[in-house]
């Protein structure tokens, strides 16, 4: 069952990449500006929106 | 810097909102025809083409690639430009994308009900189409990367990565499962066979719910429901963790759908590990959309567009508890090849999926058109219309998959089984099944109404694209700038992002896919297996058109009460041959796998034509075109060579000899109806009106061949040995 091994081998390989990944990315502190963004995408817009929905149905 | 101006693409956004619409009631339409032919089996009898075995592949097709396809396209769009201060790269290839993808939809509309299929589920587009799928999905993912890299803000908003996982890991989970060797334009056989082709379709079956029903909406959600209750996303931190963790895991899981199969011991607990540990990812991205609704509760109130995504939400969160749970092999014991699972999956379509994409509608629309909705009531109709229809959808098909599984398993003290007719299971679960198609009904009519209300909104209304300023980028070093964190400085390099996402993919799709080039080694060949004669591939080429699998399994487990109906568990020896594996994944009908000998040929045939004949109470439909209809064997010599390739044992004489087989067991078989006295049944004398036919050139009789073949080569092994 040489596939067996492969494939074994192949997860303990990338669980390691990622473990790695992970530690080296808290360590370097990647998550002190995790916030501004979602603000930002709330006022990307450049078209007048209107502030909320409105029934029309019966003014016309 | 100078800010430059320019105009967002607004119109392929309509364009693709509006075939959004179009496909959701056509899915939503084709969905209940085939719901009510649970209720009334016999309301399209005798229509070939809109029969359930091919009518249900093209509802699961219109539903996924044509209403989700379309509403994610149309939220990316619109998303990304805004996102990205810029228009999308290139029209052309906009327009490429949005037409090319129409047309492949109008192709599996024709197809599909012609019974033009590859025979696995959402994947059952045919060769020349799949190219089209391949050709099209490229043109979209470069449109999406190089829009990225004409971006004018630096960071790469949270939904954006979402969208760049789903172009990229659906390009390759597409091209792989797809691998077919043609035989003609409309036939194909899967490169792989049995176990591996199970493996490789629920590999790719799982991440089409992963990568096409899952990230992209929550991509969609993470940008349309802060936008809609005008509040940041709860943890902006929690959704880049949601996002790396669920791609990691989400590859991982497709085994759960193959639990207690000849599927490897290990690949099957792989399979449950990592679809438990989906909930974690899935749950903090499910309250980390709920949670951006803190404090703005009291418009969730008052507006119904709030109301219809946290419906949306919730049924993730509930679909994301429900499929870890049902990967554990107690659980999926009971769910698998019951109601349980259609119920499992419409709350995430029906709830997760049409929920979020309808509110995008009702938020977008207006403002594309730069106008107001045109009935705030009208929404809330939608909404408690869809709301309920979702409910009475799916409790009713829980009650109807434990019932049934119950009665599978019941034993009489004296070790028989308690119903050891299937019938006697199928119409005791048929009342839910009528509830079931009402709340179909109301949930259509909601969105009928949704219709109504967005045509009403834009009615003669024709506006330009919308137009934005901004700087344009700076060139930024590649390399990391001094003191800037990991994270933002991946976030900053888009191309290099995508190939991290792809290389996690590819490894987590290597791991699977790597055990199918060891075919031999995993595989234990049983002796006695052979190849099917000519004839029997006709027979099972019909079986593939009519899309038995979608009603039939032909996979029986390892378990006291299914060996006891079904006979011997299935072992993975026995379906070596089989281009494409037809295991199924629904039991509305019984299972096949040892239906050869069961039963008589006379019973096949009249059973073929009228299935209430000679099983009263039968909701099959009525394939009387089978009966009808002769076979066409011209191109068997070619399919045996296709074969041959693939690895199925065909000798040259065998080929050479094939259409003098193919005759020879046909007339043995029409022989056997005739002294059997065929010819007297009321079902013979109504099919052919009273004339005389050669039975041995009908479609019928290449079927029985195949069916009276299935499971048959080891049992027979069997009996030798005892003799």
């Amino acid at each position: 069952m040489i596939a067996l091994y492969l494939t074994l081998f192949i997860s303990l390989v990338l669980a390691v990449l990622f473990l790695v990944f992970f530690i080296q990315s808290v360590k370097g502190g990647q998550y002190d500006d995790a916030y501004s963004p979602s603000v930002r995408m709330l006022f990307d817009d450049d078209e007048p929106a209107p502030d909320e929905v409105t029934d029309t149905s019966e003014e016309s | 810097m100078e800010k430059e101006k320019f105009f967002y693409d607004d119109k392929i956004v309509k364009m693709f909102a509006w075939a959004t619409v179009v496909w959701g009631i056509t899915a939503f339409t084709i969905g209940l025809m085939v719901a009510y032919l649970y209720w009334f089996p016999h309301y399209m009898d005798g229509i070939s083409w809109l029969s359930y075995g091919r009518l249900r592949p093209l509802h699961t097709n219109s539903a996924i690639f044509a209403f989700v396809g379309n509403g994610i396209f149309a939220g990316v769009y619109y998303s990304t430009q805004r996102l990205l201060k810029t228009r999308m790269a290139s029209d052309l290839l906009s327009r490429l994308h949005f037409w090319g993808w129409q047309f492949i939809i109008l192709l599996a509309a024709i197809t599909l009900p012609l019974g033009y299929t590859q025979a696995k589920e959402y994947a059952e587009l045919e060769w020349p189409i799949d190219l089209l799928v391949a050709v099209v999905w490229v043109i979209f993912t470069v449109n999406l990367l190089w829009t990225i890299q004409k971006r004018r803000v630096r960071h790469i908003y949270v939904a954006i990565w979402f969208y760049i996982s789903t172009a990229v890991t659906i390009a390759m989970l597409y091209i792989f499962n797809n691998l077919s060797l043609p035989v003609s334009l409309w036939k194909s056989y899967s490169i792989y066979a049995g176990v591996e082709d199970a493996v490789v379709q629920w590999w790719y079956g799982h991440n089409a719910v992963a990568f096409f029903l899952t990230t992209p909406i929550l991509g969609l959600m993470y940008y349309f429901v802060p936008k809609a209750a005008q509040r940041p996303v709860y943890s902006y931190r929690l959704s880049i963790i949601h996002f790396w963790t669920l791609i990691f895991i989400y590859i991982w899981a497709g085994p759960h759908h193959l639990l207690y199969s000849p599927v490897p011991e290990w690949a099957q607990i792989l399979g449950t590990i990592f679809s438990f540990t989906l909930i974690f990812p899935s749950w903090g991205g499910m309250i980390n959309g709920l949670l951006t609704l803190r404090g703005a509760w009291d418009k969730v109130r008052e507006d119904p567009i709030l109301k219809m995504f946290v419906v949306a939400i919730t049924s993730y969160g509930m679909s994301t508890f429900e499929g870890p749970m049902l990967s554990f092999k107690s659980l999926n014991a009971i769910a698998h090849f019951t109601d349980w699972i259609i119920a499992h999956v419409h709350v995430g379509t029906l709830g997760w999926n049409g929920f979020l994409i309808m509110g995008m509608l009702y938020w977008m629309i207006p403002r594309l058109y730069k106008t107001k909705i045109y009935s705030v009531k009208l929404i809330n109709h939608h909404f408690w219309w869809g709301t309920i229809g979702l409910l009475l959808y799916v409790i009713p098909l829980y009650v109807a998959g434990w019932t049934q599984f119950l009665m599978w398993r019941q034993f009489n003290p004296d070790g028989s089984l308690k119903y050891p007719e299937f019938m006697d299971t199928v119409t005791a679960i048929l009342p839910m099944h009528y509830l079931r198609a009402i709340g179909g009904t109301l949930y259509l009519t909601g969105a009928l109404i949704m219709v109504y209300n967005l045509w009403k909104t834009v009615q003669g209304r024709k506006v330009e694209d919308t137009a934005a300023e901004a700087a344009p980028l700076q060139p930024v070093p590649a390399k990391r700038a001094k003191g800037e964190d990991f994270h933002n400085w991946l976030e900053r390099r888009g191309m290099l992002f995508t190939i991290l996402a792809f290389i996690t993919v590819a490894i987590g799709g290597a791991v699977e896919i790597l055990p199918t080039i060891f075919v031999d080694k995993n595989i234990p060949k049983i002796e006695a297996v052979k190849p099917y004669s000519p004839l029997e591939l006709v027979g099972r080429d019909i079986y593939i058109r009519e899309g038995c699998y979608v009603c039939h399994s032909q996979m029986i487990r390892p378990f006291r009460f299914e060996v006891e109906r079904f006979g011997e568990y299935s072992k993975a020896g026995e379906y070596v041959y089989d281009h494409p594996f037809q295991w199924g994944s629904k039991r509305t009908g019984p299972d096949l796998m040892r239906e050869g000998g069961r039963r008589p040929n006379l019973w096949h045939f009249s059973h073929m034509y009228e299935p209430s004949s000679v099983m009263p109470g039968s909701i099959m439909p009525n394939y009387q075109w089978i009966v009808r209809n002769d076979y066409d064997a011209s191109d068997i010599q070619k399919k045996m060579k296709v074969l041959r390739k693939l690895g199925v044992p065909y000798s040259d004489e065998e080929i050479a000899n094939a259409p003098k087989a193919v005759e020879e067991q046909a007339k043995a078989i029409a022989a056997d109806l005739e002294a059997n006295g065929v010819k007297k049944t009321a079902q013979y004398v109504e099919a052919y009106g009273g004339q005389e036919v050669d039975l041995s050139k009908k479609e019928v009789v290449a079927l029985i061949a195949y069916l009276q073949r299935l499971g048959t080569d080891t049992t027979k092994k069997k009996e030798t040995a005892q003799k």
